[in-house]
């Protein structure tokens, strides 16, 4: 299906050899920032780029804050997120197929605060959305919840 | 630093160390009041969350679960929630019957599409085509995407930049209205606007 978003190492190279641009808009986009303030980057191939209002997020990417910053992510599956100051959250695998709403999305936040308003992928299979942190597994059964982690 | 001190504090950071992280999941009512649920699974156990501001805490001493006040709520996270992005919204629109035109109803809704887009940050819309009941899945899986990619089309000569509109086809998968199987019901024969 056209709509899938499977994102893989292939596409990923092949933004690499294409000269990576944050703000081109990629078939392989699966979210784009609605907010950003402060220190805000991306993080992706070991690059850090940084961060502003309508750029695009790939799968596999990290999104990373400072100390002043904070950052607000709408996903193609209506699912929402956002990061507060000192925070790390890496998108770890994300699909969506937008006519079955079937899709997966695996997120670890290894620092910091984070604020989730889940979207179709976790309504059509309560299974299909997993939160990590460095020691716990959310499951995702729907809607509304934050996290935090820390030492 | 005295040596006395050393003690405690070498006890403390290898507990530290063992607990790994601490963390605090809490479990907010949606906008509509309604509460989802979340399971938290770690090394120590695990619990579920399914009340409003329901808490679940790791820490050395394991994991438990009670609540967390608003204040806590607003204290950790409130720069978090503050950057949450505005919610999506949903607009329907309809055709005269067998035809590429609008209703006039959803000619002024069109319209509001566009004053949703221009308030919001980055805005990006999914245009979404649905079907009734009559025929099978494939058929209208295609002619649903059909509907959606017009729109489109419609949407991109008013202005709309092309980069910020996806396009979906849901086939029957989710009526307006519940009809017997193979009916055909113009209700459920329209296009959705999701903005974004």
């Amino acid at each position: 299906m056209q709509t899938t978003r499977l994102i893989g190492v292939r596409r990923f190279v092949l933004a690499c050899a294409l000269g990576f641009a944050p703000i081109a808009a990629w078939a392989t986009d699966i979210a784009q920032f609605k907010v950003a303030k402060g220190a805000v980057y991306l993080e992706r191939g070991g690059k850090r780029f940084p961060a502003y209002v309508g750029t695009h997020l790939q799968a596999t990417d990290t999104v990373v804050t400072g100390a002043d910053g904070s950052a607000g992510i709408t996903f193609i599956d209506n699912s929402l997120l956002s990061i507060g100051p000192n925070s790390v959250l890496a998108i770890e695998r994300y699909a969506f197929n937008s006519t079955t709403h079937e899709g997966v999305f695996d997120a670890m936040l290894t620092r910091g605060t984070l604020s989730v308003v889940s979207g179709k992928i976790a309504k059509q299979s309560p299974d299909a959305m997993k939160i990590r942190t460095p020691s716990s597994i959310l499951g995702v059964r729907g809607t509304e919840f934050l996290v935090r982690t820390g030492d | 630093m005295h040596q006395r001190y050393l003690g405690p504090l070498v006890a403390l950071l290898i507990l530290g160390g063992c607990a790994t992280s601490k963390d605090l999941v809490v479990l907010l009512p949606d906008k509509d009041g309604k509460v989802g649920k979340v399971l938290v699974q770690n090394p120590k156990g695990e619990t579920v969350l399914d009340s409003a501001y329901a808490a679940a805490r790791t820490s050395g001493g394991g994991l438990q679960r009670n609540a967390a006040s608003q204040s806590e709520v607003k204290d950790v996270f409130g720069t978090a929630l503050t950057a949450m992005p505005p919610r999506p919204i949903s607009f329907t629109l309809y055709f005269e019957s067998g035809t590429d035109e609008f209703t006039d109803q959803s000619k002024q809704e069109v319209k509001r599409v566009l004053a949703e887009m221009a308030r919001r940050p980055a805005p990006e819309i999914t245009v979404i085509g649905h079907t009734d009941q009559a025929g099978p899945d494939p058929l209208n899986d295609a002619l649903s995407l059909q509907r959606a990619e017009r729109v489109k089309s419609m949407l991109v000569n008013m202005g709309i930049s092309p980069d910020r509109i996806l396009t979906a086809g849901r086939g029957r998968r989710e009526p307006l209205v519940r009809t017997a199987d193979k009916v055909s019901e113009p209700r459920n024969r329209r296009v959705e606007i999701s903005v974004r």
